[in-house]
């Protein structure tokens, strides 16, 4: 019985880890493979919503889920109109130069939020309700986690109902699979394009906001995370939401279990582990072969 | 290869031409103005600039002049160039500084070749001070807390088994052994240490705890370098329930560092530290120094232990100066901080003349909420604490 409860409040661990994993990472995925656009400023996006809704708490008051409404719309509002201004100058360019160009776009969000805002960890105060252990029946666990494995759910649920079920879903995995097909059927690819990018960085805004709690917000959090959204997104394919969903769990439940029983090894195992699992399957787990 | 040849070349001529100026007393500061540690340096530099401004009168006629230089971030490397730049591009007469013990480990050999006073005003690793003839500490030692919380938590708080979790660098480790020497020299055992990640960002604390709570110990003992990490501990610690599964949640003061604590609310209640400084110390020389911060960098903000190292790091400067009456010569310098007394906001303070290393009151403190804030309530008191490390001649501390 000892040992089913360990292995339950790891799991619970995890897995909420993983689902604030897969909340920033989705948008990534999409615009990913989507445009083939490596955007490496999406932490930069969670960033922003995180501090969004932190600070709309603190200074006006309103509560956490208003805050988080706030954070989505702010943050997708503000991607939108640098996704035409400044990403669609280079969708045609090489990918060192996309990459050089969000890359020097993380470095100035971390310079102007901590001129701006200060250098030290934003502290996000979640409602009493959501705070301390609630008894699940065979152990108590972390309140917070449980509520975020629900909304994790709830979200990938409704995703995978927007991509499956809907027009706007079909053109997306249209222009997916095979964009100048999708493009000469008549989907306008520029406005699909600005509308999931702008609804991707919304969820990195969310997810910004929802994993406060375990991440923290400062100014650094922009590029220190960057690497496991990358792996998520790697792991889990580009483009397919259940794919970045089973690779958010994978790593969050495998980064949580090597913490907690071999801390020695520190991050080391999940990196190891990524090199080894894109050697077999450079496309990632859950990814089409020719992604 | 030509660095190699020019840079010492410098330093002699450095040395040569500084009776030139000898009314000015050029200070070489070096702190991560910038990135992770930017609000350390902040908190450092506002303390050395507020001891300068409150003791105006003491620094005439001679005139003391900040070079500040940023080393970015705890990796040790830029720092090593900055100190080294400091000595051989501005020919400074004394350095100061040291936020992380990486950066001050690195510097070590830079700072015993440029042959200046160098006062470190942070970085606690017991065994830096023996790295260089010239480092004098007016900050803490990992152990002056450490070794006085095992002892404490076994006698006071009454523990008989702890459970470890550290930051996995030099302090960490430093903290790590303090306390477990200690502990189980008063009669303790320490069943599990945890090393939780490196310094240079806040990690999820929560496996981590997870296992420290499934160990179930009296106290859990926390080493986290101050600033951000705290708050995540604190919240960690609360939201697994571990204070009501009967764990105490004990450590340094990083845990409770002034400008983090009242953030954490409610949440801190019942936190146990040891440390050499709070801003609720109870005499007179901290009420003027809190007050002073206050007016000077407002209501809100207060200094913490990391200010203090930096004021009290200028009162050792000062010092030096007025002694020397402005002709720094480094010799002199280190005799005249030998044995040094100082009434600082953290108490009375002296330099070991044999160590170098600060001499001072640890405190142990709780977190209690008094009127509508978390105040840190003074419930012991060891005075003249010395590095125990040192004056135990353990591992790297002993002498080479």
């Amino acid at each position: 019985m000892i040992f089913g409860v360990d292995v339950a409040s790891m799991l619970l661990g995890g897995v909420a880890a993983g689902m604030v994993l897969f909340i920033v990472s989705v948008g990534l995925s999409v615009t990913m493979g989507l445009m083939g656009f490596v955007n490496l400023a999406h932490g930069g996006f969670a960033m922003l919503g995180g501090y969004a809704i932190a600070l709309a708490m603190r200074h006006w008051g309103i509560g956490f889920v208003a805050a988080l409404v706030f954070g989505f719309v702010v943050t997708a509002a503000v991607s939108a109109v640098l996704e035409r201004l400044l990403y669609a100058r280079l969708y045609g360019a090489s990918e060192l130069d996309q990459v050089l160009f969000t890359i020097g776009l993380v470095f100035m969000t971390i310079a102007s939020v901590t001129l701006v805002i200060g250098p030290e960890n934003q502290p996000l105060a979640l409602p009493r309700i959501l705070q301390g252990q609630v008894n699940l029946g065979f152990t108590h666990y972390r309140t917070y986690s449980i509520v975020l494995i629900v909304i994790g759910i709830v979200i990938v649920g409704g995703l995978w109902l927007a991509f499956e079920r809907t027009r706007m879903g079909a053109q997306i995995r249209a222009a997916v699979d095979n964009r100048r097909m999708a493009e000469s059927l008549g989907i306008n690819i520029a406005r699909l394009f600005t509308l999931t990018f702008a609804f991707g960085s919304g969820m990195a805004a969310l997810g910004g906001g929802l994993g406060a709690e375990f991440l923290g917000l400062d100014p650094q959090y922009a590029l220190k995370y960057l690497v496991y959204f990358l792996i998520v997104v790697a792991v889990g394919g580009l483009g397919r939401v259940t794919g970045v969903f089973y690779a958010a769990l994978l790593i969050g439940v495998l980064d949580f279990v090597l913490k907690k029983y071999m801390p020695q090894g520190g991050t080391a195992f999940i990196y190891g582990l990524t090199i080894l699992l894109l050697l077999w399957r450079p496309q990632g787990l859950f990814g089409a072969k020719s992604a | 290869m030509m660095m190699r040849i020019v840079a010492p070349a410098v330093v002699v001529l450095a040395l040569t031409t500084s009776w030139a100026h000898a009314q000015e007393v050029k200070v070489g500061v070096n702190l991560p103005y910038t990135g992770i540690g930017a609000e350390f340096a902040q908190l450092v530099d506002r303390g050395m600039e507020l001891y300068l401004k409150l003791n105006a009168d003491k620094v005439k006629p001679y005139k003391i002049t900040l070079i500040k230089r940023d080393v970015k971030d705890p990796g040790g490397a830029n720092a090593k160039i900055a100190v080294q730049e400091l000595l051989t591009q501005d020919n400074v007469d004394i350095l100061a500084g040291w936020i992380y013990s990486p950066n001050a480990i690195a510097s070590a050999p830079i700072v015993s070749a440029g042959k200046k006073l160098a006062v470190i005003m942070n970085a606690g690793t017991a065994h830096i001070t023996n790295m260089s003839p010239y480092y004098v500490r007016t900050s803490f030692s990992m152990w002056h807390a450490g070794y006085a919380l095992g002892e404490a938590s076994a006698k006071l708080l009454h523990a008989k088994t702890a459970v470890v979790g550290y930051t996995d660098f030099p302090p960490g480790k430093d903290s790590l052994a303090a306390f477990k020497k200690s502990f189980e020299a008063t009669g303790g055992k320490v069943i599990d240490e945890i090393p939780m990640g490196g310094a240079g960002a806040v990690p999820d604390f929560t496996p981590f705890f997870q296992r420290a709570k499934d160990k179930k110990p009296d106290v859990f003992f926390v080493f986290v370098p101050a600033g951000d990490h705290a708050a995540a501990v604190v919240k960690t610690y609360a939201a697994l329930g571990m204070r009501d599964a009967g764990i105490k949640l004990i450590g340094p003061g990083d845990i409770t560092q002034d400008t983090k604590l009242q953030a954490m609310g409610a949440a801190a209640v019942g936190l146990i530290t040891m440390h050499h400084y709070h801003a609720d110390l109870d005499n007179p020389e901290n009420k003027r120094f809190v007050e002073a911060w206050k007016k000077e960098y407002g209501a809100t903000s207060t200094p913490d232990f990391m200010a203090v190292g930096g004021y009290d790091g200028m009162a050792a400067i000062v010092h030096v100066v007025q002694t020397l009456k402005g002709k720094i010569e480094t010799e002199a310098a280190l005799e005249a901080l030998k044995g040094w007394k100082f009434a600082s906001p953290r108490g009375p303070i002296m330099i070991d003349p044999v160590t170098r290393d600060i001499v001072m009151n640890e405190y142990l403190s709780e977190a209690v909420m008094k009127d509508g804030r978390v105040f840190q309530k003074t419930i012991g008191k060891i005075e003249a604490v010395k590095d125990a490390c040192k004056e135990q001649k353990i591992g790297p501390c002993a002498p080479k």
